[in-house]
């Protein structure tokens, strides 16, 4: 089975990314993380985003286009990246997901990914 | 008023709760039915106590309560044929267990949850509920675990209970042991998640294992292990506040300061021991408690006795070679003046211990004595498996 595992943060969080003194401590335990699950071979695929700074949000209401940038103003918890991983259970995917640098400072929210529909 | 009747209807949860279900359950051979009974009687006592005052018996109140509710449910979906609905509505007593044969319900109850017919790994939530009454959704949290998988899991546990008979009687004396170990594995494993982990359900539940540790040994006087899981748990509640500085910072074993342990847990801890070595019949509880016991004579000798240590760690490891025992047997070889050994140790443990991140931080210590190469890459591995963001920074640390 297929989950993807999402990886929230919080805006104290998306900070430390770029602060000098919490930095090295963020990239180490993120790349850490990553490592240790590539080296498990649970890993299928994955990405680390941008901040959310970086976002473009488009939406199209009543026919008419609106973009705007960076993340809604009420976001209190951003997308930090996904992994998508092969695993034996749930139970296999929430203890890795658990071990997620961000699971105490954000969240972690796992799903299985849905089968792409056979033809009959 | 409302707040003593509350006060009362708590009290009571937590010192008859497993009793009341294990004899409801006893009687109605239907482990869930009897919790949903008694959770009704409990909302119908917090309704009726504030006003009526809280009864005099306030057990055989809700024995009462949880009783008619069963006979209605039962009226209800027309059992009534059943020789023990009949016996029921007769009013006379229904059939009790022998009490020589029962020592208390909950250890009945115990032992139940943890049958062979039922799946291990469903030994220790369906405890902590049948038992204590704890909540699916804090169980599924500590075990991490879906709460509907959980809760269905505890479902299956009790139709398992249900449709294979399981009898609430205690075992025969010659698979007492087997079975008992089974019950200790379940109070340990409850505990273990919930130790070093603060503001979690988890931590509720490491005080709830502690109280069935408690229980057990007390109801089964005459089984060692069940005094040396006793004493195992009492040496690391000991020791759980020393385990984090004032900031909240991870300290491990070594560097902790022996005066921030809990002295009269310790007594209590080596006194546990002590009945349990009186019993002569040894086992892996009590020699991880003795383990611990070691570990403890810093505190009065300055000194960590290792070689001793690593002499526990080996017997244990011959007897029960649990991954956890091993990597502290490697620990230990190093301590005591061995590290080349212990990585040799390290190296001869199966595939499963490269997702076990002591594995990692025991391997990174190991070869930093050992002055060997690896280090860096050990504990980079830790990071990334550990979940505790505590140890977590206090490894990231480390890297320098």
């Amino acid at each position: 089975m297929q989950f993807m595992i999402v990886f929230k943060e919080t805006d104290a969080e998306v900070a430390r990314k770029d602060d000098p003194t919490a930095a090295p401590a963020y990239w180490g335990a993120w790349g850490a993380y990553m490592n240790a699950m590539q080296d498990s071979g649970i890993m299928v695929s994955g990405n680390a985003l941008q901040p959310p700074r970086t976002a473009t949000h488009i939406r199209v209401e009543g026919g008419k286009r609106q973009v705007q940038d960076g993340p809604f103003a009420d976001t209190y918890e951003h997308l930090g990246g996904y992994v998508i991983v092969k695993a034996d259970s749930l139970d296999e995917a929430l203890e890795w997901a658990s071990r997620a640098p961000c699971a105490s400072a954000g969240s972690v929210e796992v799903r299985p990914v849905l089968p792409p529909p056979t033809a009959a | 008023m409302s707040h003593e009747a509350k006060a009362a209807a708590e009290r009571v949860a937590r010192d008859c709760y497993g009793r009341l279900v294990a004899r409801l359950a006893w009687q109605w051979r239907d482990l869930a039915a009897a919790e949903d009974a008694l959770s009704d009687a409990f909302a119908a006592a917090l309704r009726h106590w504030p006003e009526q005052g809280v009864p005099n018996a306030p057990e055989a109140w809700l024995a009462t309560a949880a009783q008619r509710r069963l006979l209605h449910h039962a009226r209800h979906i027309r059992l009534t044929l059943d020789p023990r609905v009949i016996a029921l509505l007769d009013e006379t007593e229904p059939e009790a267990p022998e009490p020589q044969a029962v020592p208390d319900a909950r250890l009945q109850l115990m032992f139940v949850c943890a049958h062979p017919a039922i799946f291990a790994n469903v030994h220790a939530p369906l405890m902590l509920q049948a038992v204590l009454g704890l909540d699916a959704k804090v169980i599924a949290s500590a075990f991490l675990v879906s709460p509907t998988a959980m809760a269905q899991r505890l479902v299956r546990g009790k139709a398992n209970i249900r449709d294979a008979g399981l009898r609430f009687e205690t075992p025969e004396a010659h698979e007492l042991p087997a079975r008992l170990a089974a019950v200790l594995d379940a109070i340990y494993a409850a505990y273990t998640l919930g130790r070093g982990v603060v503001d979690s359900p988890a931590e509720d539940l490491r005080e709830e294992a502690l109280f069935l540790a408690k229980l057990t040994a007390q109801l089964l006087p005459s089984q060692a292990e069940a005094w040396g899981l006793l004493a195992l748990l009492l040496h690391a509640e000991a020791r759980r506040s020393a385990q984090f500085d004032s900031e909240g910072r991870f300290v491990p074993l070594h560097m902790q300061n022996p005066k921030e342990w809990r002295e009269e847990l310790i007594s209590e801890a080596e006194e546990a021991l002590w009945t349990a070595a009186g019993l002569r019949q040894p086992g892996p509880f009590q020699i991880e408690a003795a383990i611990q016991s070691a570990h403890a004579q810093r505190r009065a000798t300055g000194q960590t006795p290792w070689r001793a240590i690593a002499q526990l760690y080996g017997v244990l490891v011959q007897h029960h070679p649990s991954l956890g025992a091993r990597v502290g047997e490697a620990v230990a070889r190093a301590e005591a003046g061995d590290p080349q050994f212990a990585v040799g140790l390290l190296d001869a443990l199966p595939a499963d211990a490269t997702t076990y991140a002591p594995y990692w931080v025991a391997r990174a210590h190991v070869l930093k004595m050992a002055d060997a190469d690896g280090q860096r890459a050990a504990l980079l591995k830790a990071i990334g498996l550990t979940s505790d963001p505590r140890v977590r920074d206090f490894l990231v640390a480390q890297l320098g």
